[in-house]
C-alpha cells in the first residue's frame, strides 16, 4: 500500500502528487486530515505516523508543497526515517531508488533512500495530475499537538499578482537603481502585466521582496516572461523556468539567460524598453 | 535573550553549473561561495533582536574548514560569536546525521538560545526537514517558512508565514525553532568596522560525530544536470532598433 496525504493547498500539486503514486505500482490510498480547529504541523505529522504505524505501508507521499513538505518532515522526525524531498522520479525496491530536485530544479540527484517506509514529496510539475475524483479518507488530528495557526490575516494586493500574472516584465541589476524601474513599469502597464525583479535588485533595495522572481521569491508561470537587465543566474532561472515564452533583453550577447530564450533583444534596456513602449503606443495609435 | 542561527556554506552558482569529474558535486574551482539566502535573512534577524531585546546571539555551521569564512560573513552583519562543527569527509552529510550533530552542539551552549532560526531550506540541497529534526530531537515546538518575528514581552514569540491570499499567525512558547524565508527583513550590507570586529570574534570549532557513519540513508547516488530548454533562440535585433520586431512579436502573441 502508498499512502498519499492530500495536503489541499494546492489541489493540482496533491493530484501530481497522486499521480506519481499510481506510477509506483501498488494499492494507492489517500488520506486527509480534519484541521477544521486549524492547522497544526505537529498534530497532522503524529496523525500520519500512527497511520504508518497500523497499517505498514510501503511509502508515504506528500506533494511538494510548503506544508507537503513540512508535515513530512514531522513523520520523519517522529520515526527516525530518513526522507526526500521533491522527487521528479521514483522505483520501488529496498532501498527505493529516485531522482529529487536540487537548487530549485536548476540540478537533479540521483539518490537512495534506505528506510521503510519510504518517505517522499513530489515535486511540483514533476508529472501529469491524475484525474479529480478519488476519494479521500479523512483523519482526526493527533491529540497533543502543540503548534496551530491562531489567526488569518487576510491581504489585499491591488493590481495583477506576479504569481498568477498572464505577462511579466522584470528588470534586474542592469536597471541601475529604484527609479530605473519606470521604464520597466511603462511596458508592463501597456501590457497588463506584472512586474518583477531579480534578486540583485531586492537585495540592493530597489524593489521589495515581494517583486522577486526566483529560487527564493515567487515561482510564476505567465505566457510571456521579458526579462530586462537580467543575467540569468540559477537562482533567478529557478523561479521563470515555468514560463512559456521568455524574451531577454540584455547588452552581454553572452549572457546565459539568453540559452533559455525564445528571443533576444541585444542593447540596454534603458533604450530598447522606452523604444518597445513607444512603438506599442504608436501601433495602437494607428489601428 | 539568546538566538542561535544556522547557516550553510554553498557555492554561487552564477549562471551556468559544471559539475566535478566524479558527479558527485559542483565544480567550485572559479566559483565563490555564501549562505544560503533564507539563512542570510535569518541571521540579520538574529541581530535585530538582539539590538532590540538585548542578549547574545550566535551563529552555527556543520562543514568543511572553509566554511569559516561564512561564519565571519555573519559575525561581520553583527553576531557575536561562532560554532563551527567541522567536517572533514567529503561525502555529504544527510539531514539525519546533520541534525543529530547540530542538537549535540546546542545541547554543549553555556546558555541555552530561547530561538534557534534556520532557513526554510538550503539553497543547494532542499531537504526541508533539518531543522524538524532538532525541533524534535530538544522536544521544542518548531514553525517553518516565517516571514514575520515578533518577540513578546509574556516570552512568547508571534510569528507569521505568507500563504496565498494571506498571513497566517502562529504564538509560541519559547524555545522554539524557527524556519525563515527570505523576505523577513533586508539584510544589511556589512561595514568595515563589522568586518574588522568579525575577525576578532570567537569560533569554537568541534569535530562532530557522525551517526550512523559513512553511509547515509539519504544517499546520493550521482549529480545530473537537467536536460537544456532546447530552446531556438530568435534574435529580433540590437538596441532600439529591435522594437518593431519586438511589437511583431507581442502582436502574434495577442498582446498587442
Amino acid at each position: 500500500m502508498i499512502l498519499v496525504f492530500a495536503e489541499r493547498s494546492d489541489d493540482e500539486l496533491f493530484r501530481q502528487a497522486l499521480a506519481f503514486a499510481n506510477g509506483l505500482g501498488d494499492d494507492v490510498r489517500a488520506v486527509g486530515i480534519d484541521d477544521s480547529g486549524g492547522y497544526s504541523p505537529d498534530g497532522c505529522g503524529a496523525a500520519l505516523a500512527r497511520l504508518v504505524s497500523e497499517r505498514e505501508p510501503r511509502a508515504v507521499l506528500a506533494p511538494g508543497t510548503d506544508r507537503g513538505n513540512e508535515v513530512l518532515a514531522h513523520v520523519a522526525a517522529m520515526l527516525d526515517l530518513p526522507m526526500a524531498a521533491n522527487c521528479t522520479a521514483a522505483t520501488p525496491g529496498d532501498p527505493f531508488t529516485l531522482t529529487r530536485v536540487r537548487w530549485g530544479g536548476s540540478l537533479l540527484e540521483e539518490a537512495r533512500l534506505h528506510g521503510s517506509p519510504a518517505l517522499l514529496t513530489v515535486a511540483p510539475h514533476a508529472v501529469a495530475a491524475a484525474d479529480a475524483g478519488v476519494e479521500v479518507e479523512m483523519i482526526p488530528e493527533a491529540e497533543g499537538a502543540r503548534v496551530r495557526v491562531s489567526e488569518r490575516v487576510e491581504t489585499v494586493t491591488a493590481g495583477v499578482s506576479l504569481a498568477d500574472a498572464d505577462v511579466v516584465v522584470s528588470g534586474g541589476r542592469g536597471v541601475g537603481s529604484a527609479e530605473g524601474f519606470a521604464v520597466i513599469e511603462e511596458l508592463a502597464a501597456l501590457l497588463g502585466a506584472a512586474v518583477g525583479c531579480s534578486r540583485a535588485v531586492t537585495s540592493a533595495g530597489w524593489r521589495p521582496h515581494t517583486d522577486q522572481v526566483g529560487q527564493t521569491g515567487t515561482k510564476i508561470s505567465p505566457s510571456l516572461y521579458i526579462a530586462c537587465g537580467i543575467s540569468g543566474a540559477t537562482q533567478h532561472m529557478a523561479g521563470c523556468k515555468g514560463a512559456k515564452k521568455l524574451m531577454a533583453i540584455n547588452p552581454d550577447n553572452e549572457a546565459s539567460i539568453f540559452a533559455s530564450a525564445d528571443y533576444a533583444v541585444i542593447g540596454d534596456l534603458h533604450e530598447v524598453v522606452p523604444a518597445i513602449s513607444a512603438e506599442i503606443r504608436k501601433t495602437r495609435g494607428a489601428g | 535573550m539568546n538566538v542561535l542561527v544556522c547557516v550553510k556554506r554553498v557555492p554561487l552558482t552564477g549562471g551556468k553549473i559544471v559539475l566535478t569529474d566524479d558527479e558527485r558535486a559542483i565544480s567550485t574551482r572559479h566559483l565563490g561561495f555564501t549562505v544560503s539566502p533564507h539563512e542570510e535573512c535569518g541571521a540579520e534577524e538574529a541581530v535585530r533582536l538582539i539590538e532590540q531585546h538585548g542578549g547574545a546571539s550566535t551563529v552555527l555551521t556543520l562543514g568543511p574548514p572553509e566554511a569559516e569564512e561564512q561564519l565571519r560573513d555573519m559575525m561581520a552583519l553583527g553576531i557575536d560569536r561562532a560554532v563551527h562543527l567541522v567536517t572533514d569527509d567529503s561525502n555529504e552529510w544527510d539531514p539525519q546525521a546533520t541534525a543529530t550533530a547540530i542538537v549535540e552542539a546546542i545541547e554543549a551552549q553555556p546558555e541555552p538560545p530561547d530561538l534557534i532560526l534556520f532557513g526554510n531550506e538550503s539553497a543547494d540541497a532542499g531537504n526541508y526537514q533539518v531543522a524538524i529534526r532538532v525541533a524534535h530531537k530538544l522536544g521544542l515546538p518548531v514553525v517553518t517558512g516565517i516571514k514575520g518575528i515578533e518577540v513578546q514581552d509574556d516570552g512568547r514569540v508571534r510569528l507569521e508565514q505568507e500563504m496565498p491570499g494571506g498571513r497566517d499567525v502562529y504564538e509560541l512558547p519559547m524555545p522554539a525553532v524557527v524556519t525563515v524565508k527570505e523576505g523577513l527583513n533586508l539584510p544589511r550590507y556589512p561595514s568595515v568596522p563589522g568586518r574588522l570586529r568579525a575577525k576578532r570574534k570567537p569560533v569554537d570549532g568541534t569535530t562532530p560525530t557522525r551517526v550512523g557513519g559513512p553511509q547515509s540513508k539519504l544517499e546520493m547516488v550521482r549529480l545530473v544536470l537537467p536536460p537544456g530548454s532546447g530552446k531556438q533562440t530568435e534574435v529580433l535585433g540590437s538596441g532600439a532598433d529591435a522594437a518593431p520586431a519586438v511589437v511583431n512579436v507581442l502582436s502574434e502573441l495577442g498582446l498587442v
